[in-house]
């Protein structure tokens, strides 16, 4: 799936406990840089894309520092599994799981994401 | 040993020298410190320093980092070290010496450590002003004072010392001769055509060499001081200043005075327990000592040796010292010549294999025995072999010799590394340490890298010449030991990053997937990188981006992606989230209205300002939004990305210097200003600083710098790899008197020279100790183009230097890199609720947001790159 972003409309939709929520256009993720969005509810989540085109949400908030500052971090794929390091104090967390790969207590909440 | 009524037993050692020194160590290793009272009289007006480095004075080393006694240590051992004040006579009889300031010592034993004098020719003139020997700290104070005045040099004597000092002249900018009676160059070291080889290196490097003819007369002018030299072919030499190197003598006349027997040439003869012949309760050790084997050593090891051997004899253990090993490596001006064993073949009956090449100024020459065994030989040019020669001789080599001294690609040339030698092998002859001492290092002490083994053995912390081989089986036995030495970035790429940067230069590929793909880890092609070779990647693209056809803006596309949130956010992220900002201040210096305009911007947006370290001012707290706010704002007023946030320039610091202090020699805040604007915006392996002094009262710290800078009157000299932070180092003197377009052409080369062979995250200090070679390498590189790439470096400079953009005002001039600059992409204009602020002290500070778990110690400890090693 490699679609050209700004030839496409398509958004990108969390879901929340209530239905899909829109984030933002597509066109707004750079695969490996990733960008943060408020939810109603005033919780902040960090969205992501990866080169294929994989979208990904977590909470954008460093368990480790306390911080909002998740989706500032730098992607990359470990293992075959994609992950962010924070950009803090660098702990990796996996996108698609929430677990931080650098304590196994420490794990952020998910959010299932699609682009449509 | 006799006890003195009532009190401890005395040692009295005399003279602090290297030998001293060690004989001091040895007494404490033995716990002889404890049970004895031990008195020193030293005659330098410094305790023991390390002589064999004294030539190193000449490139920075001061006189402290000479030094090699700890005070610790001789307190703590309750040694009575008493400074500045020689032994003046001994008498025997009843056992007392007494010293120049009157001072009177029982003493049961006595250890002479008397060294050597250097030895003057009786030739008119000698004495004149502008004549000096080499010896002390105190001769290389006095030579470099009065080179201030002086064009011209001549070394009498073109043996080792020789060499060094004519050396040295040179480099105090001084048009050197050296004048030796042999027919050539060392000729205690090596033969022949070693010496010819020597001769054409050096003459090479605009030293005038004389040989075959003495010195006959110093010729003196009406005010006293030197003006030439007559040499006994009749001719005449103009010289300001003569340097007197022609071989040194024991110093045994505080011995002969007081009855102690003397060899005919000198030296206070001892037997195998360095006990002297003539009294039981006097040793001799050091250059002073003839030993038993009828020789006077003038080395530093024999002298350890001797040492030990009389610290174990007053302990009453078993030790001898009956001879040592001649064997010496050097770098004379840069150039490799070694010799080992049985070097010129006085055995009889063996053969020699010589491998020559005048136009290289190569030379080696090995000494084989009837029966293959390898007796000593001889480099001159090319010292390589040396340690792996040196630990084999004595025994037959598992190779034809002819291909040990075969140039690789001609012949067939033996990689005969370190693996070969046998575990008794002496890899470090400074301190007697074998392989086997070494692998036990590693495997039984669990030491990984060299420094942790050289702390462990001891191994090459003295002349050093051994370092190389020791990092060769450092590694080897790691690997041997199932420990993989991966050398790899990262777990995407199994290259370093110098080789990376080849690749990418090489190739000139602009991509960093490209290069994932194509050349990462099989694993990893096709993924996502990591955050470790993602900003190492994305900085050697920058670093090259001129060259390779790159943008060398780092929002530009797929760059954006590479970099660090600081990068991303071109300021610096805080704990609670914000950042912090830093116009650039070259130099240091700002006009009233600039700073009107930075307190104007911080009170308008209620940032933290604060002076830095690096001379110019930080604002924090500013939110993502509020940066190109402030940025447009700054620019307006003429500033520019300080890049305090990049692996990049940071500062060039500047003292007042000459405009308005009083000692300034050269306008150092001017210097500070276009180095700073030369090099902004370099990315590099890791962050680089600079610093410019006026003078050598270094107000700018320069020496703590990766590339320092210090006025003098003949212009700057330079100094690199420096670095404060968690591991200080000092920086080392490259090269000296350099006008401003030298300067700067030798910074160019320095700095691409790095950029291109650095880890990632490696400051210039690590790097310059971890490269073979270190200091001398580099020089020879930067300075000599020994690998004709100063050109590629300067033109790569070059084009840094005309392709410069300020990052902020090209990013405040495109909005779609500004709409990265939100706390929210679906809320652009919310400020993000989590960055607070509570009032302190005037200003503010972060309000913490509270954790949900506790913050672990172990990790964050670490420093910001010092992860991998
Ligand atoms: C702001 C400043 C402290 C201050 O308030 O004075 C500072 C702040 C930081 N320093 Fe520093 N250093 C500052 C001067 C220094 C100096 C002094 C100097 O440059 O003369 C040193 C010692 C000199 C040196 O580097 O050799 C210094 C040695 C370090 C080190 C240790 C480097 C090392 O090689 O050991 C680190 C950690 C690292 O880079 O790995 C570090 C890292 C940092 C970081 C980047 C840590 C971090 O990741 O957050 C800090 C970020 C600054 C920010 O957010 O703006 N900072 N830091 C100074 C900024 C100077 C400037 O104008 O750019
Ligand atoms: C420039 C240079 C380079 C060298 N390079 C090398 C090298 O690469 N490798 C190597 O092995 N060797 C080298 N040497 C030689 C090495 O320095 C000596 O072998 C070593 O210093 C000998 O140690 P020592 O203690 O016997 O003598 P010294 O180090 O000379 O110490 C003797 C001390 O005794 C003092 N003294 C003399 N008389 C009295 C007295 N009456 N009372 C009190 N004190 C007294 C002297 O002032 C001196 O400080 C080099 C020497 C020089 C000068
Ligand atoms: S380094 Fe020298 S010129 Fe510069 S301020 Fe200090 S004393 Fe003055
Ligand atoms: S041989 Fe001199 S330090 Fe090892």
């Amino acid at each position: 799936m490699t679609l050209a972003p700004e030839t496409t409309d398509l958004k990108v939709r969390l879901r929340l406990a209530d239905g899909w929520f829109t984030a933002c256009d597509l066109g707004a993720l750079l695969p490996g840089r990733g960008v943060a969005a408020l939810l109603p509810d005033g919780r902040q989540v960090a969205l992501f894309r990866d080169r294929s085109g994989a979208l990904y949400a977590i909470d954008n908030r460093d368990p480790f520092t306390g911080a909002a500052v998740l989706s500032r971090g730098l992607t990359g794929t470990h293992r075959g599994r994609p992950f962010v390091a924070s950009p803090l104090l660098k702990q990796r967390f996996d996108l698609a799981s929430g677990q931080c790969l650098d304590d196994e207590a420490v794990r952020v909440a998910t959010y299932e994401v699609k682009a449509a | 040993m006799t006890a003195n009524l009532g009190g401890t037993p005395t040692i009295v050692l005399v003279g602090h020298g290297m030998v001293g020194q060690r004989f001091l160590e040895a007494l404490a290793e033995r716990g002889l410190t404890a049970t004895h009272r031990v008195v020193v009289l030293c005659e330098e007006p410094r305790p023991a320093y390390d002589r064999v480095q004294l030539t190193s004075y000449f490139s920075g080393r001061t006189p402290e980092d000479l030094s090699m006694t700890d005070m610790g240590f001789i307190e703590e051992h309750g040694i009575e070290l008493h400074v500045g004040d020689p032994a003046q006579t001994v008498d025997r009889a009843a056992k007392k010496v007494t010293a120049r300031s009157g001072l009177v010592v029982d003493y049961d034993v006595l250890v002479l450590a008397t060294g050597s004098y250097p030895f003057v020719p009786p030739v008119p003139g000698k004495d004149a002003t502008g004549c000096f020997v080499y010896r002390t700290i105190e001769d290389l104070l006095a030579i470099e004072e009065y080179a201030r005045k002086a064009t011209t040099g001549a070394v009498v004597g073109g043996g080792l010392l020789g060499l060094e000092a004519a050396g040295a002249l040179k480099g105090l900018g001084l048009t050197s001769h050296i004048v030796e009676f042999a027919p050539r160059l060392m000729p205690v070291q090596v033969d022949e055509g070693g010496g010819a080889a020597l001769l054409r290196t050096i003459e090479d490097m605009g030293l005038s060499v004389h040989t075959g003819v003495g010195t006959q007369e110093i010729l003196v002018g009406e005010d006293g001081a030197v003006t030439g030299m007559r040499l006994s072919d009749g001719s005449e030499l103009a010289t300001d200043l003569v340097v007197f190197s022609a071989g040194v003598r024991p110093r045994d006349q505080l011995a002969r005075d007081c009855g102690l027997a003397v060899g005919e040439r000198g030296g206070i003869s001892v037997d195998e327990q360095c006990r002297t012949v003539t009294d039981p309760d006097v040793f001799a050790i050091g250059e002073c000592a003839l030993a038993a084997d009828g020789r006077v050593y003038g080395l530093v090891a024999p002298g350890y040796e001797q040492a030990e051997t009389a610290a174990a004899t007053i302990a009453r253990d078993e030790s001898a010292f009956t001879g040592a090993d001649l064997s010496t490596k050097l770098k004379l001006l840069g150039v490799d010549v070694a010799s080992f064993g049985d070097a010129h073949g006085t055995a009889g009956d063996c053969l020699d294999v010589v491998y020559s090449d005048s136009r290289a100024g190569l030379y080696k020459k090995l000494v084989i025995g009837r029966d293959g065994t390898l007796l000593g030989g001889i480099l001159v040019g090319d010292a390589e072999a040396y340690g792996t020669l040196r630990a084999l001789t004595g025994s037959v080599p598992p190779v034809a010799p002819e291909a040990l001294v075969l140039p690789a690609g001609a012949g067939a040339p033996a990689q005969l590394g370190p693996s070969a030698l046998p575990d008794d092998a002496v890899i470090c002859s400074c301190h007697n340490v074998t392989k086997g001492t070494i692998r036990g290092a590693v495997t039984d002490h669990q030491c990984t890298t060299v420094p942790e083994v050289k702390k462990c053995t001891k191994a090459g912390t003295g002349c050093g010449s051994c370092v190389k081989v020791l990092g060769q089986l450092v590694t080897a036995e790691l690997e041997a030991s199932g420990v993989e030495v991966d050398k790899g970035l990262c777990g995407c790429f199994a290259q370093t990053r110098e080789e990376l940067y080849e690749i990418v230069l090489a190739l000139r590929i602009t991509s960093y997937q490209e290069l994932l793909d194509r050349h990462g880890r099989e694993e990893a092609r096709g993924g996502d990188g990591c955050e470790v070779c993602k900003p190492a990647v994305g900085s050697i693209i920058a670093s090259l981006a001129p060259t390779i056809g790159a943008s060398g803006y780092v929002l530009e596309g797929e760059q954006a992606a590479l970099q660090d949130t600081n990068d991303h956010f071109l300021a610096n992220l805080q704990k609670n989230g914000s950042y912090s900002v830093v116009p650039r201040i070259p130099g240091g210096e700002i006009a009233p209205d600039k700073l009107i305009v930075i307190g104007e911007i911080a009170r308008d947006f209620g940032l933290y300002t604060k002076i830095t370290g690096g001379q110019r001012i930080d604002m924090f707290g500013a939110r993502v939004e509020q940066l190109p706010l402030i940025w447009a704002r700054l620019v307006d007023a003429g500033f520019e990305s300080g890049h305090a946030y990049g692996k990049s320039l940071r500062t060039v610091k500047s003292c007042v210097g000459q405009t308005w202090c009083r000692y300034g020699v050269q306008d150092s805040v001017r210097m500070a200003i276009d180095l700073e604007l030369r090099y902004r915006g370099l990315r590099s392996p890791h962050k680089l600083k600079s610093a410019v002094s006026g003078c050598a009262r270094e107000c700018a710290e320069a020496q703590s710098k990766d590339f320092g800078v210090i006025a003098t009157s003949n212009g700057w000299n330079l100094y690199v790899g420096g670095n404060g932070g968690a591991t200080p180092r000092h920086a080392d003197l490259l090269a000296q008197d350099l006008s401003d377009a030298e300067l700067v052409r030798l910074i160019d080369r320095f700095l691409m020279f790095y950029i291109r062979t650095a880890d990632k995250l490696e400051r210039t200090s690590t790097w310059l100790e971890r490269i073979p070679g270190g200091l001398d390498h580099v020089r020879d590189v930067v300075v000599h183009d020994s690998l004709g790439i100063c050109d590629e470096l300067e033109s790569l400079m070059a084009a840094h230097v005309s392709h410069y953009r300020d990052e902020w005002a090209e990013t405040i001039n495109d909005p779609e890199k500004l709409a990265r600059f939100v706390s929210f992409v679906n809320a652009p204009d919310t400020p993000d609720p989590v960055v607070g602020f509570v009032p302190e002290r005037d200003q503010m500070k972060p309000d913490l947001p509270l954790l949900d778990i506790g913050r672990r110690r172990t990790e964050e400890d670490v420093l910001e790159g010092s992860a991998q090693r």
